[in-house]
């Protein structure tokens, strides 16, 4: 695995204080200092440790079940007239990439003798997949959940708790993942010692960006050498992910950031379009400011407040963007779309009627796009399908298409 | 020596009483009220919380007190057009705390300058990291001569706080426990972190907050220190009160 590699003058990778361009850092409050500066000082020294590395090679093979396929896909590719291959995260042992950074992370805890685990989680598959290391470690595990995700996620809430986490309703604010993620971090500051934090995307302050996309860059390790076998080059022309934070999509693209040839595109929430007023497409509407200790772009009101973002996902239901993300988009690395609530649906549908798989709401954001880029027909597309659809199911079905209501 | 903050320590040693209030609560218009009954009924510091949606460490009863702050429609605009001619009435030494998303949104040196045109004498953001404000922010506010206080805990490493208190200008604001504000752990286990910051001798005056709440608490805080900061059991209290000028006399009258 690469994952310790060394990126140093890359101008994509983080630098030695933890910025990406001018977005990322460690805006914390003295509280947090001693917690988030072990990690910093830590985690480059633990990644890089031959035992570390066995013991997350050895985790992701056996118990995660990586490598995940990379599937062709042939009835979409007919349709969208390009050769288009599905990254199966959502066939990992709980069903989405997180568990890729939740299992490197509960390796890191441990080497830093940390007892407890705290997560903040949105769609669920987060605090899942943290539960699910807390079991397989035996640590004690509270996730932080936005009230309205406990309830348009409830599949998700019962395994955390089968798994016999915690689940801590959060309620101030829009109660979705930003407010999860208040929670978790106030929660750190009263735990300062015994306590790690597993923090689920690639943002947050310096160094969860960096750490969490080296976790999920195992994502790219392995597409690269797949693509080699099934088309006999390395590179596709295009990648494809849906952004909430942006770890799967940081994983997707991580080792093909210095390959020009490579065109990344970003898939951000829509909602009920962007400017509909209820919308999560941080890109398009989001100014400098910082979200969870990070200097990133972020969905603000005129006097600095925080907005209150929207999508039908909850996984993408988030006012920032990963500060890699947000440098990405700045130098125009990669191209940002977004889809709308309807677009993300009709492209679930579309996928399983196709393929047979049924996507997680967050993945379909990244499908809906195939339609709109102009890909010739010998282009090599790879689409990060980030998760399975099992926890959507009742959005699924309640807006499926001729339903009237009464064969749910 | 022109900062009130520092005249006031020049002056009192012992016992100083901070008291944090939201800006624009309970209602828009109480930001001056609230602050005059502050200081009619002897408090030495002012500490106005500029209220923010997202306040990582503050607990339930301050995050509450923003919450309503912001929807009474308190900006930092309205709030520097509440305090344009306050310096008229109020002369204790007053410094906004705040997170710094609002404030670099206003601009940096738009607010410090505005902050010394009122007559602010001091600011504290606890997410302003100490590397940063060294490089890019500090000749900004010391050209408006404003104070930028800084935090300890009691995690914080004695190497850490020397080089806090050589950055720090006012006071430090040394927090009773790891913990977000309002977090009732007891101040009776932090006789020992209050001794060991007495022994350090600091440049800088220090001043206990959080977990503060009654004369008791004040005094077990203030043994080793030059006084202390109470900001969620006064915001109890103004939530509380049917009159707000007699709330607060009788709270001030509860803790000295
Ligand atoms: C299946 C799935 N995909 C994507 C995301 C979005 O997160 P990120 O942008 O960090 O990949 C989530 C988050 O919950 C998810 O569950």
């Amino acid at each position: 695995m690469k994952i310790a590699g060394n990126t140093f003058g890359s101008k994509y990778h983080v630098d030695e204080k933890g910025f990406y361009g001018r977005f990322g850092g460690a805006y914390i409050p003295e509280m947090l200092y001693p917690n988030v500066e072990e990690l910093q000082r830590n985690y480059l020294a633990i990644l890089r440790e031959p035992g570390f590395q066995e013991e997350f090679d050895q985790l992701l093979r056996d118990y995660v079940g990586r490598p995940s396929p990379l599937y062709f896909a042939k009835r979409l590719s007919e349709k969208y007239k390009a050769k288009i291959y599905l990254k199966r995260e959502d066939l990992n042992h709980t069903g989405a990439h997180k568990v890729n950074n939740t299992i490197g992370q509960i390796l890191l805890a441990k080497r830093l003798g940390k007892t407890r685990i705290i997560a903040e989680t949105g769609a669920g598959q987060h605090g899942v997949a943290t539960a699910t290391v807390c079991a397989l470690m035996g640590l004690e595990c509270v996730v932080y959940m936005g009230s309205i995700d406990i309830k348009r996620q409830a599949p998700n809430v019962a395994r955390m708790k089968m798994l016999g986490a915690t689940v801590v309703p959060a309620t101030s604010g829009s109660q979705t993942l930003k407010d999860a993620c208040n929670e978790a971090i106030r929660d750190w500051i009263n735990n300062p010692v015994n306590t790690h934090y597993i923090l689920g995307t690639a943002a947050g302050p310096h160094p969860y960006p960096d750490m969490v996309t080296r976790f999920q860059s195992v994502i790219s390790e392995e597409i690269k050498k797949q693509l080699l076998e099934k088309t006999g080059r390395e590179n596709p022309d295009y990648v494809m992910a849906c952004i909430g934070g942006g770890s799967n999509a940081a994983g997707a693209y991580y080792h093909f950031l210095d390959e020009p040839g490579v065109k990344l595109i970003a898939i951000e929430a829509g909602g009920k379009g962007v400017h509909s007023g209820h919308s999560a497409a941080t890109t398009q509407l989001g100014k400098l400011g910082i979200i969870h200790a990070s200097k990133t772009l972020l969905m603000q009101t005129e006097d600095g407040q925080i907005t209150e973002p929207y999508s039908i996902s909850a996984g993408l239901d988030y006012p920032g963007i990963g500060p890699l993300h947000a440098h990405l988009y700045e130098t125009g690395r990669a191209t940002f779309l977004n889809a709308t609530d309807d677009e993300a649906l009709a492209a679930a549908y579309e996928l399983t009627r196709l393929e047979g798989i049924i996507p997680a709401l967050e993945s379909s954001h990244a499908l809906a796009k195939l339609g709109q880029v102009a890909f010739k027909p010998d282009d090599v597309v790879v689409v990060c399908l980030s998760g399975r659809g099992d926890k959507d199911m009742e959005t699924y079905i309640r807006n499926l298409p001729g339903n009237t209501g009464d064969n749910v | 020596m022109s900062n009130r903050i520092d005249q006031l320590f020049a002056g009192k040693r012992k016992g100083v009483l901070n008291i944090y209030c939201t800006a624009g609560f309970p209602e828009l218009n109480d930001t001056l009220p609230v602050m005059k009954a502050l200081q009619q009924y002897g408090t030495d510091i002012i500490e106005l919380g500029m209220p923010f949606s997202d306040p990582l460490a503050d607990g339930p009863v301050i995050q509450d007190s923003s919450t309503r702050a912001i929807s009474n429609g308190m900006s930092l605009r309205v709030l520097f057009e509440q305090l344009k001619n306050f310096r008229e009435d109020i002369h204790v030494p007053v410094l906004l705390m705040g997170y710094l998303n609002p404030v670099l949104l206003y601009g940096i040196e738009n607010f410090c300058k505005k902050c010394a045109e009122v007559g602010v004498d001091g600011v504290i953001l606890p997410d302003l990291p100490m590397d940063e404000y060294e490089s890019e922010y500090r000749p900004v506010f010391e050209k408006y001569g404003l104070h930028l206080v800084f935090l300890v805990t009691p995690e914080t490493s004695e190497e850490r706080i020397r080089k806090i208190d050589s950055v720090s200008k006012g006071f430090i604001y040394a927090v009773s426990s790891s913990s977000t504000t309002g977090t009732d752990k007891d101040m009776g286990h932090q006789q020992a972190y209050f001794e060991r910051l007495e022994a350090l001798q600091l440049k800088n005056p220090v001043l206990i907050g959080f977990g503060i709440k009654d004369k008791a608490t004040f005094d077990a805080a203030t043994v080793h220190s030059n006084g202390g900061v109470i900001g969620t059991a006064f915001i109890r209290a103004l939530e509380k009160a049917t009159n707000l000028d007699s709330a607060i006399q009788q709270f001030i009258a509860g803790v000295k």
